[in-house]
Parts: structure tokens; C-alpha cells; sequence
């Protein structure tokens, strides 16, 4: 398998054009601030505002490097970075030729072409943007670490075109590893085929189907079945929404009030959505359903989804958290956490799931809403890990971005008049202010 | 007889482009390279560079023998080609020795043009196509004083000014009125020649040779048309380039100038390519076959032919033949992508030229309705290969193209950071 690479991200929607990363650039490089030393050009559009970037994008089929006579530049294959070797360049410039995004520029005070080396793998501009515009990405470890791990999900299942759901399992598992029981209560992760079509499950570690009501119990027998024969085998459930917050509800409460040794990861979509998209416990406040119908009266769902991990959190569970597959690192790392927490209790992990098909958005638009649902503390991500009772956001809640831009890409949220948005900002406020309660609870007995 | 999956012929850039686009599709596959000379691959195109000292020979190589052995790649050196047969599918090599293969690339090059000028055969004289040619050349430098370059293009201007650096008092003679034709137009190309001048470089222009004879002590002199008579030590002939195809007689392979090839490379034989200052290739902007005897050309040729042969899902045609190039001269930067030489506005071209010929700088736009076809500058803040993109693509500017004659560099920029994708 190829290595992947870490990359400087760059979100225009972000820059205010302060070049700072140019003055960063500059100094990192040069020692001076001028505009003309620094690797990276922000331009903006006089038209709509917008900014575009000019910055080597550190190519995986390099044409400046094939176009270099003097065998100057190349791809170093452990960090990906375009290297510039100045003893061997000629100045010929064809480089600069190459390049369709004048990610290799001229430098006409020193004379040379100058490029981006990723500042030896932490880069300047990056750390000096305050807005996030400029972000280093570092996710390409996952692939690096997990890419050659057996994917224990079988092709050719039956979900919907950019269903989170079967990209989150098929991460987990390949993080969790074969020597797991599964549990897929009723649901789309069921209904997809994991546990079965033809006589064949998808999953190639053992699966079942519990009812939609005792998932949390059957998982906690099979795990003291496992502990009385000696063996440690991880149990794992992917439940939907409704299966955990509404009708399983009562069986996962017992399980994490006794303790019981397991990982639950809720795959929450906000509603029923394999059966016809019909309204759950969780889902938001607002949002069409085909229960919670936008007419004359109706105008979606008029109640507050139920806050599922923190209730989780007030069982004492031995490790809660909030994830999203728009930040993967941040989920491989409290996977790695609920693993062990498994061991000895009950390891939570909820996981905000937007559906295309049941929310009404493009497919190709699934990362985006992950994303955008975090940023605008729609869904905020945090860890609780009652070993030591600490409690800390894995994201900043700090300036958010403003709710609507989060609303506005999916279909189920368009009816909304201003009150409903206005409604829906408020309890973004409240939800972010109670956990900020914990954060600060764990700030004081830190100090 | 050895087998061999791939054959490319030819070891500098076309042919490694094309070895590498292959390996990336299809790890395992033979791929055996032949090579005339009897180094590790270098350009063409450093040969200037090193004839001045700027580069040591060991420092010329594009890659290590470690790199073909890490690839799993066959490199064969010092093995000419010396004819190829379609039929059976194998090439003879100079020792006599034949490869089958599956799949042939021709990328052999180009050789020196050696014009038939009037006295040519009783004086000495060098060319600089290899790395013989350049090392004779630097041993001949080393005693002269003062040398003569018969040519207009890159490789004359780069190496005159190279003999000039060498401490050599350098004439150039220049058939048309201007050098530099293909890229420059006839203000730009002056603006250069004023730069060779001033730096002691003389260019004697619009004359062609009536005859070369020799003189005392190994010297030579030209007598131009117009009647001046040139005296150097060392005499270049920088005057053109010819593909390497002569081994092809008989192979029943269709040549022209070159050897003729379409868009994926092929050429009129099964399972042969060809790539490079070899290949005689379709054009960009009209329509004919063209050998185009640049670098980034060669790369591009070498990157399509490489994806057909391996059958690559993302193979996309060649988009034809156009100019392009970099030159940097005296400290100076220049270049010139598509059709830059146009002078004169037509029906549906429009042409913005910017000349300040007091700080040196030139900076020419042209325009077809509302796309980019050309771009040439001197000493312009601006990114060639954003140049060379936007008229491949033949971004439509519509709306934004008073922007982009204002501000070339930020909109060339702005558009490729939207376009990127």
C-alpha cells in the first residue's frame, strides 16, 4: 500500500485575508516579512470577497519534478514534501512552467525559485492563522496506521449512496478488530445487510440481531459468558437512535448503571430512517419527518432532541463521547480509549450520523454537514472518562460558526422560519453552556 | 533472445516519464530501458549548464542506478538501437543482440542539425546535443579566447551566454532578423538581444552563412551574407535539431521529420509508441503534425504514451503541440507559452503588450475572443505554468478577462484555486 501524506488544508470561507501566513512564511524562511520570500499567495476575489490560495499542493504525480532537468526537486517519499535541492538547481525555471498552481514561484530578490517544504512538518502559516483558514492535517496517519488492516465489512452492501453509517463501521472495526461480537439491533446498520442476506452475513466477525429492545442485555450476557470461559472478546453494538434512545432505551440504562463490559456506539440519523423516516427521541427541534410533516400548522418537530450522551455520561459509564466522521482522528482516538475502557465497564460513544437519503441533502455533501454540524456547535464533540471524572471538549466550542450554515445544506431544515432558527441558535447556547459547567468543574479541581 | 514486457528506447525524459507513469499501474511488469549512452539518464537541457561549470558532472543524472533497481527496471546502457522490427515484435541493438517485447516506446531523440554551409567539412566544429559532445566542447573552451554560435533558438542563446560566462568573447550569428523566433515577438526578441549585447555577446542578425573556412592556429572564420567576416576559436552549430530515426528504415514504422504518432502516442506500427523530441505529434492550435523538441512537451508525450501502454482509466489524450518554454539569461527571466509571437491584432485576436524596455521588463497577452492563446514575458511577476494551464484549458474568461489583463498574476492565480479540481 502507498503512503499517505499530512497536508496544509485551506478553507476560504475562513481567511480574512490578513497575510499573516505570508508574513509567517517570510519570517520562517527568510527572517524578513516581505511579501516576496514567503511560499504562499493569498489572492482575493475583488468581485465576491472570496479568496483563493496559491501554495504547493505537494503533488503525488509531481510535474515539477518530472520537468526538472538538473534532477533538483523530488518527492520524498517518507513526508511527501517536494524537496528543493538548491546545490543542484540551474535556475532554469521550467519549474515554474510545470506548475498550474504557482505552487513553485520566481523569487526576484534572491533570484531563485522558492517552494513550499512544510516547514520540516510543522508549518508556519498554520499555526499562525487564528482562523482556521490554514489547517495541518495530520489524518493521513489513520490511513498510514489502519489502511493495511483487513476491513471487516464486506463489499456489496445494501445502504444508501454516502451512508455514514457504513463508513463508521468500517472504520471501527477495522480499529476494534476481528476478535469482537456484534450486535445490530433493528435498524438501518441491520437493515443494510450486516446481519444477514442469503444466509450470508456482511460483517466477517460473529453478528446478531438482538430485539429492538435488548441489545444492551444480550451484549452484557454474551460478554459474562465470554468472562467465565476466559476469554477477552470485545462486544460491540451499533444501534440507531431509536434503538437507543427510545425503545432500547431501558435495557441500556441497566446495562450502564451495572457496569456491564461493552462498547455502544449509537449511530444517531435523527429519526427511523430505514422504515420511512419517522420522528425519534433525538430527533432536533424543527426538522421535517414524515411524522413531524411541514404544512399549514405543522412546521416539523416542535420538541428538543433528548440529550443522549450526557444522560449517558450521568450513568457513570466508564467512557462517553461525541464523535462525527467529519474528524476521524478525534474518533480514532476515543475508539482507542473506549477499547479500553470496555475492559472494565461501559464505554459510550455517540455518534452524530447525517443521513442523505432520510435528510434530504446530497451525498457528496455527507462530510461537509459532519463537519459543519460540529463548527456550528450543533454537535459538539467532547469526551467524559469517569476514571478520574474528567470531562473536556475534543473541539473548540470557541466562535462557532452561525447555525444557519449548518441548517442550510440539508433539506430536512428548509421549511424553517427565522423564530425556528432563532430556537434552534438558543439551544446550541444552552447545550454548549451546561457542558461548559463540567469542562469548568474539572478546570477548578485541576488548579 | 530476452523478453520484456515494456521496451522503452531512450532514457531521458519521455522515456523515464513514461517508465514511471507505467510502474504506478502495474508494479510487476517487465520494463526493460536502452539507452545509446553510456551514463545514468541525463537531460539534454543541463548540457549548457555544465559546459559553463555551474553543474559537476556527477551532479547531472536525473536518477540512480538504486532508483532502477528499487523500481525493478532493466536499465541498459550503452546499447544503441539499430533496427526495429514491427512484425516480430523486437528491436536489434548495435551488439547485435535482439529484445522481443510486448509494448515499444521509441523516445531516441534528436541530434544535431549540421546545416550544409558552403566549407563545413574542412573546419572543426561542436555541437552540444550529449554529454561527448559537451565534454569536447569544454576541453576546445578551455584554450580558446573567442567562439562562434551559428543559431537562434534556446539552446544557441543559452550556450552563447554560457561561453560568454567561461570568460570566451562570443559572436552569434542569427539567419533571421531576430532570434528567438518561435517564442519572442520581433520587440521582445530585441529586448533580449540588447541584454546578450550589453553583456558582451555580439549577435550579428538577418544574415545567413555564405561560407566557412579555416584559419591559422585551429581557428575559424564565417563569412556572413551581408560580407562581415566572424574569427573564432571555437565554432557551435546550434541551428536546429533532427529526430533520431535513421535505425527505422524498413521497420515499416510511418516517419516524416519524425516518427509519426497520434494523440495517444501510437504510431502507425501495433504496440509501438513514440515520445519526445522523436515523435512527430499533432498540434494544439491548427492542424498537422509537428516535432516539438522541448522538455515539458517531452514529459507530456512520455506521460500519455506511458498511460496507453499500461492502459491507464485515467489516460486522456495529448492535447497537441504547442510552445512553451523558460529562459533565464544573464539574470534576467523569461518565457513564453502558445501561440506568444502573434505581433498583430486579427478579426478575433486581441494582443495586450506591455514594454518597458527601461526596466527591462516585457509582458505580452494574447487573446482569442475571450480566451488566453499566448503569453510571453521578460522579468514579469507572473506564474508560467498558471499561463500554460488556463490556455490547455482554454478557460473561458468571459467576464473577469479586463481583470486578468490588469492583474495577470492575483486572477491567474484566484482561477487556479477555483479550477484546481
Amino acid at each position: 500500500m502507498d503512503k499517505s501524506y499530512h497536508t496544509i488544508a485551506f478553507y476560504p470561507q475562513k481567511c480574512n485575508g490578513c497575510n499573516d501566513c505570508i508574513e509567517a512564511c517570510a519570517r520562517i524562511n527568510t527572517g524578513e516579512v516581505s511579501p516576496a520570500h514567503s511560499r504562499i499567495a493569498i489572492v482575493k476575489d475583488s468581485e465576491d470577497g472570496s479568496f483563493g490560495l496559491a501554495l504547493c499542493r505537494q503533488c503525488g504525480e509531481p510535474r515539477c519534478v518530472m520537468d526538472c532537468p538538473a534532477g533538483a526537486l523530488s518527492k520524498n517519499e517518507d513526508t511527501g514534501v517536494i524537496q528543493w535541492e538548491e546545490t543542484k538547481c540551474v535556475n532554469c525555471q521550467l519549474c515554474t512552467l510545470a506548475c498550474s498552481y504557482a505552487g513553485i514561484t520566481y523569487n526576484p530578490v534572491t533570484r531563485k525559485v522558492m517552494k513550499c517544504d512544510m516547514c520540516g512538518g510543522d508549518p508556519a502559516c498554520a499555526k499562525v492563522c487564528g482562523r482556521g483558514a490554514l489547517e495541518y492535517l495530520t489524518s493521513s496517519d489513520l490511513y498510514d496506521k489502519w489502511g493495511d488492516m483487513e476491513d471487516l465489512f464486506v463489499p456489496g452492501i445494501s445502504a444508501c449512496l454516502g451512508c455514514n453509517s457504513e463508513l463508521l463501521i468500517r472504520h471501527t472495526l477495522r480499529r476494534i478488530g476481528p476478535e469482537t461480537v456484534v450486535a445490530t439491533p433493528p435498524g438501518c446498520v441491520a437493515g443494510v445487510g450486516s446481519v444477514g442476506v442469503n444466509g450470508f452475513t456482511a460483517t466477517k466477525t460473529p453478528v446478531f440481531h438482538p430485539l429492538l429492545t435488548n441489545t444492551a442485555s444480550m451484549l452484557a450476557g454474551a460478554r459474562r459468558y465470554y468472562n467465565r470461559i476466559g476469554r477477552d472478546i470485545t462486544m460491540l453494538a451499533f444501534g440507531g437512535d431509536g434503538g437507543t434512545a427510545d425503545v432500547g432505551f431501558q435495557s441500556l440504562s441497566g446495562a450502564a448503571e451495572r457496569g456491564e463490559q461493552m462498547i455502544y456506539i449509537c449511530i444517531d440519523n435523527e429519526g427511523y430512517m430505514n422504515t420511512g423516516v419517522q420522528r425519534s427521541s433525538t430527533t432536533p427541534y424543527g426538522a421535517w419527518t414524515s411524522t413531524t410533516p411541514v404544512g399549514s400548522v405543522l412546521r416539523g418537530k416542535t420538541q428538543d432532541a433528548k440529550p443522549m450522551p450526557v444522560l449517558m455520561m450521568m450513568h457513570n459509564c466508564a467512557y462517553v463521547a461525541t464523535a462525527s466522521t467529519a474528524f476521524m482522528e478525534d474518533y480514532y482516538a476515543k475508539l482507542d480509549k473506549a477499547v479500553a475502557a470496555a475492559k472494565h465497564g461501559m464505554a459510550y460513544i455517540h455518534v452524530f450520523s447525517p443521513c442523505p437519503t432520510g435528510w434530504r441533502f446530497p451525498p457528496a455533501m455527507l462530510i461537509e454537514i459532519a463537519r459543519k454540524g460540529v463548527e456550528t456547535n450543533t454537535v459538539p464533540l467532547w469526551e467524559y472518562i469517569n476514571d478520574g471524572n474528567e470531562f473536556h471538549f475534543t473541539h473548540s466550542v470557541d466562535n462557532p460558526l452561525p447555525v444557519q450554515e449548518f441548517l442550510s445544506l440539508i433539506g430536512k431544515y428548509r421549511h424553517l422560519d427565522a423564530d425556528q432558527i432563532d430556537h434552534i441558535q438558543k439551544m446550541n447556547k444552552r447545550r454548549i453552556e451546561m457542558l461548559k459547567m463540567f469542562s469548568e468543574q474539572e478546570e477548578r479541581r485541576a488548579s | 533472445m530476452s523478453h520484456t514486457k515494456y521496451l522503452i528506447v531512450g532514457c531521458s525524459h519521455a522515456g523515464l516519464t513514461a517508465m514511471e507513469t507505467i510502474r504506478l499501474q502495474d508494479s510487476e511488469g517487465a520494463i526493460t530501458m536502452v539507452t545509446r549512452e553510456e551514463t545514468l539518464p541525463y537531460s539534454p537541457t543541463i548540457l549548457p549548464y555544465f559546459i559553463a561549470g555551474q553543474v559537476p558532472q556527477e551532479q547531472i543524472f536525473l536518477r540512480d542506478q538504486a532508483y532502477f533497481d528499487k523500481l525493478n527496471v532493466t536499465l541498459l546502457k550503452g546499447a544503441a538501437v539499430v533496427g526495429a522490427d514491427s512484425a516480430a515484435k523486437t528491436i536489434r541493438l548495435a551488439s547485435g543482440d535482439e529484445i522481443h517485447y510486448e509494448k515499444l516506446l521509441l523516445a531516441t531523440g534528436a541530434g544535431a542539425t549540421v546545416p550544409p554551409f558552403p566549407g563545413i567539412e574542412n573546419v572543426r566544429y561542436q555541437v552540444v546535443r550529449d554529454l561527448n559532445d559537451a565534454l569536447k566542447l569544454r576541453e576546445t573552451m578551455n584554450q580558446a579566447k573567442s567562439a562562434i554560435v551559428i543559431g537562434a533558438g534556446l539552446i544557441a542563446m543559452h550556450s552563447a551566454e554560457n561561453l560568454a560566462h567561461a570568460g570566451l568573447k562570443v559572436s552569434m550569428v542569427v539567419r533571421r532578423k531576430v532570434s528567438l523566433f518561435a517564442y519572442f515577438d520581433v520587440a521582445a526578441a530585441g529586448l533580449i538581444e540588447k541584454i546578450f549585447e550589453d553583456n558582451g555577446v555580439h549577435i550579428a542578425t538577418g544574415s545567413g552563412v555564405a561560407k566557412i573556412s579555416p584559419s591559422d592556429g585551429g581557428r575559424c572564420v564565417v563569412t556572413l551574407e551581408s560580407g562581415e567576416d566572424l574569427t573564432g576559436d571555437v565554432l557551435l552549430l546550434a541551428a536546429g535539431v533532427r529526430p533520431r530515426i535513421e535505425y527505422l528504415e524498413g521497420s515499416g514504422i510511418e516517419t516524416d521529420a519524425g516518427i509519426l504518432v497520434d494523440n495517444s502516442m501510437r504510431t502507425s506500427a501495433a504496440d509501438i509508441w513514440a515520445a519526445g523530441d522523436v515523435a512527430q505529434a499533432p498540434q494544439f492550435f491548427e492542424p498537422g503534425k509537428t516535432v516539438n523538441a522541448t522538455l515539458p512537451n517531452a514529459v507530456t508525450q512520455g506521460r500519455v504514451a506511458g498511460m496507453d501502454m499500461v492502459s491507464d482509466p485515467a489516460f486522456k489524450p495529448y492535447s497537441g503541440s504547442s510552445g512553451l518554454n523558460t529562459f533565464n539569461f544573464f539574470g534576467h527571466h523569461a518565457f513564453s507559452v502558445g501561440l506568444a509571437t502573434i505581433a498583430e491584432p486579427t478579426e478575433d485576436i486581441e494582443v495586450n503588450t506591455t514594454l518597458l524596455p527601461s526596466g527591462l521588463r516585457y509582458q505580452k497577452l494574447v487573446f482569442q475572443k475571450d480566451r488566453l492563446v499566448g503569453v510571453s514575458a521578460i522579468n514579469a511577476a507572473l506564474d508560467p505554468g498558471i499561463m500554460r494551464e488556463l490556455i490547455r484549458r482554454q478557460t473561458d474568461l468571459g467576464a473577469i478577462k479586463e481583470k486578468f489583463v490588469s492583474a495577470p498574476l492575483e486572477t491567474g492565480r484566484l482561477l487556479m484555486s477555483k479550477l484546481w479540481r
